[in-house]
């Protein structure tokens, strides 16, 4: 028999910025193993899910969504401070999501495309990763994450170790599935290549190109791909528009949007 | 001389997204009861324009993470109106299909996860769970067929990826589907179990007279597919949707209030579709919901819990049967020309009519996008009801007010996410 007191929960915050709340949905979407979690953890701020809310300071707080507002810069620094460690979930969090794309327009052309009345709207020119504003323990990549990897993360810290997620691309895992390749059997545009793991060759396995929604993988040559996608007849409007959605943000995927741009320009 | 109260609550639980909801009342009279959405604007219509026609379901679905199927939809059947695409059976069954799994996921989700610990004094299910662990369990088993139904027609549940204009990249196989059925068919019994437990719940005595919209089909309860029809006699296709609805923009919210051209607001959502078409239920959900105490038509927003978990064995009931007559496709997806053109559609999202509208140029780039969702047409008609609801409860002490409100708030099912275009509680008392 062991007599000594049960160590302390790991007390567990989930916070939204501006996101599609899929990623922090993830969690209640861990259908088996949402109870038996959740008796091993403290859930101390989960608004989507409960009404009961536990002041800080937190030993893990979860940030879904991306800067995109004043209050938010205020925001994320005031839960930085109360927060041990900050683990940010999804492409959002991570690269500023699908709404950096009004990072490369006018954000006054936006408001007045969606609202008609635009002084009633308070935004940012841009929409940022949570790492622009303050230090990020881990970073969470996809658009959605993938559920086993938010698991992994929260048990992880939960019993003191450092999280285990793969690093390398998509590729790898589509090899392992046995998929035959898309880009080289059917010359499909596919990111597959540059784009971190996670997914599970998702895509692929329903016959069509990866389009790069867990980000790119750390030293992801864009450029080579870029080149490559090139030779195979892609045209640079549809290279630009490969590159410039979840992660248009991301700095791999951001450079190849602005020579997407030039080249268009140039032909 | 009268109390002046204010009740603050930052930011509402239990519901997609982030809003407020400030009550100011003078003694017991209400003065003003505001419901603000500030999420921040993320500006999906204005950077769609310039992409290319075939990349909007996968973008528009990254609107909302509870119901990207339903914005994956509307953009296809928008797209495929655009460009003159017909998409007829099996395909047309396979989103059916989809749909199905999505109204599953969700409803379930918020019959048993956020709208039911209201009902039995619980802050959240997992408190629920302490005390009652089979039905929360049934729950989450119900919600997980769902999401598995998602996953084996369109490859995963959040933001799905075999969903194209046309059809879908790959057809599922059909013995991938019946895989499915023994669970679907525990899904079926599990969902009738759910509709007696929230049937019976106790229910507040509230009504409301409002004005509801749904689709209606000439002879399946509505899904991707139907005309626009309402309570008050309206009956017209999703092409003369802006002639007929209009959205305003107002100060305290970031998403645009809907009504009706020259009449007011009005009601989209599982209880309007019941409304409008319980007699399109199958014969299973349709004597379920008779059993639970619910006549032709449900004037109470609280229960709107009986009706979602009718609509969970429709779904299940509805899936069973596509799956039976499922044959695989030669083709997964209807080839097509490219021209310029304009597409409307609505489609039913678990939360009501989602309108689409695209302009596109001859090279099928996206030349303008207009996309209503249902909780920003909903918005005005929540206040109204809350409103006219803490009037009748406003002697109640500022904690039970609260929690009432926020049960009020939350029998909308308002999704946030997508109506931004955040709730935060604040009464005041004058």
């Amino acid at each position: 028999m062991n007599d000594s007191p049960a160590p302390p929960k790991l007390k567990v915050a989930v916070w939204k910025f501006a996101s599609c709340d899929g990623c922090q949905l993830s969690l209640l979407d861990c259908e088996d193993e949402l109870l038996p979690v959740a008796e091993t953890i403290e859930i101390a701020h989960f608004l989507e899910a409960s009404r009961a809310v536990a002041p800080g300071p937190y030993d893990l707080s979860l940030v879904e969504g991306s800067i995109t507002t004043p209050q938010d810069v205020e925001r994320i620094r005031e839960l930085r401070a109360q927060s041990k460690l900050l683990v940010t979930i999804g492409a959002c969090a991570s690269a500023g999501g699908i709404q950096a794309l009004k990072n490369f327009a006018r954000v006054e052309d936006y408001l007045r495309v969606v609202y008609a009345t635009p002084e009633y709207v308070e935004t940012l020119a841009t929409s940022e990763p949570i790492s622009a504003h303050v230090r990020v323990d881990f970073e969470l990549q996809g658009c959605p994450i993938d559920k086993g990897q938010l698991l992994e993360i929260v048990l992880a810290y939960a019993n003191g170790r450092e999280p285990r997620v793969p690093r390398h691309c998509v590729c790898v895992e589509c090899k392992r599935a046995g998929q035959v390749c898309v880009m080289v059997a059917s010359g499909t545009p596919c990111l597959g290549p540059v784009t971190q793991a996670g997914c599970g060759a998702l895509c692929p396995r329903w016959s069509r190109g990866c389009y790069g929604c867990f980000g790119p993988m750390p030293g992801a040559n864009a450029e080579g791909l870029d080149e490559r996608l090139a030779m195979l007849g892609s045209d640079p409007r549809e290279r630009r528009r490969l590159f410039s959605t979840f992660y248009a943000n991301a700095p791999a995927f951001r450079d190849r949007h602005a020579q997407g741009r030039a080249d268009e320009e140039s032909s | 001389m009268s109390e002046r109260r204010r009740i603050q609550v930052d930011a509402l639980a239990r519901v997609e997204g982030e809003g407020a909801m400030s009550i100011v009342l003078e003694g017991d009279r209400v003065e003003d009861v505001q419901l603000r959405i500030y999420e921040p604007p993320r500006f999906f219509e204005a950077f769609l324009r310039g992409r290319g026609h075939e990349e909007a379901p996968d973008i528009t679905a990254r609107i909302c993470g509870i119901c990207p199927v339903a914005y994956q939809m509307s953009a296809v059947h928008a797209m495929e109106e655009a460009l003159g695409i017909p998409v007829t059976k099996p395909l047309r069954d396979l989103r059916r299909l989809l749909y199905c799994g999505e109204w599953i996921e969700s409803h379930v989700l918020h019959v048993y996860m956020l709208h039911l610990p209201d009902f039995l004094g619980y802050e959240d299910a997992i408190r629920l769970a302490r005390d009652r662990r089979d039905d929360v369990e049934r729950g989450l088993r119900l919600k997980k067929i769902g999401n598995d139904l998602v996953s084996a027609v369109a490859g995963r549940a959040i933001h799905p990826i075999n969903v194209r204009v046309g059809g879908f990249h790959r057809a599922p196989r059909r013995r991938d589907l019946q895989a499915l059925c023994p669970e679907l068919e525990w899904a079926r019994d599990a969902a009738l179990e759910t509709v007696r437990l929230v049937a019976g719940l106790d229910f507040p005595d509230f009504r409301c007279d409002h004005e509801f919209v749904a689709l209606r089909h000439e002879d399946e309860y509505p899904f991707n597919e139907g005309r626009i029809v309402s309570t008050g006699g309206l009956d017209t296709e999703a092409h003369a949707f802006e002639s007929h609805f209009e959205e305003l923009h107002v100060a305290h919210s970031n998403a645009l209030h809907a009504r009706i051209r020259g009449r007011g607001h009005y009601f989209v959502g599982p209880q309007a579709r019941y409304n409008l078409n319980s007699d399109r239920l199958s014969p299973v959900a349709r004597a379920a919901a008779e059993e639970a105490g619910l006549g032709p038509r449900c004037d109470n927003p609280f229960q709107s819990i009986v009706v979602r978990a009718v609509e969970v064995l429709e779904s299940c009931e509805e899936a069973l049967r596509i799956i039976d007559e499922y044959e695989e496709p030669v083709a997964s997806c209807v080839d097509y020309e490219l021209r310029a053109g304009v597409g409307h559609a609505c489609t039913e999202a678990p939360r009501g009519v989602l309108y689409h509208r695209y302009e596109i140029d001859d090279q099928g780039t996206i030349v303008d996008a207009r996309i209503v969702p249902p909780t920003s047409q909903n918005q005005a008609t929540i206040e109204d009801d809350l409103r006219r609801f803490v009037q009748q409860h406003a002697t109640l002490p500022d904690d039970q007010l609260q929690w009432k409100c926020e049960q009020a708030i939350r029998n909308y099912d308002p999704c946030i996410s997508c109506a931004t275009h955040f709730l935060k509680l604040e009464v005041e008392r004058r």
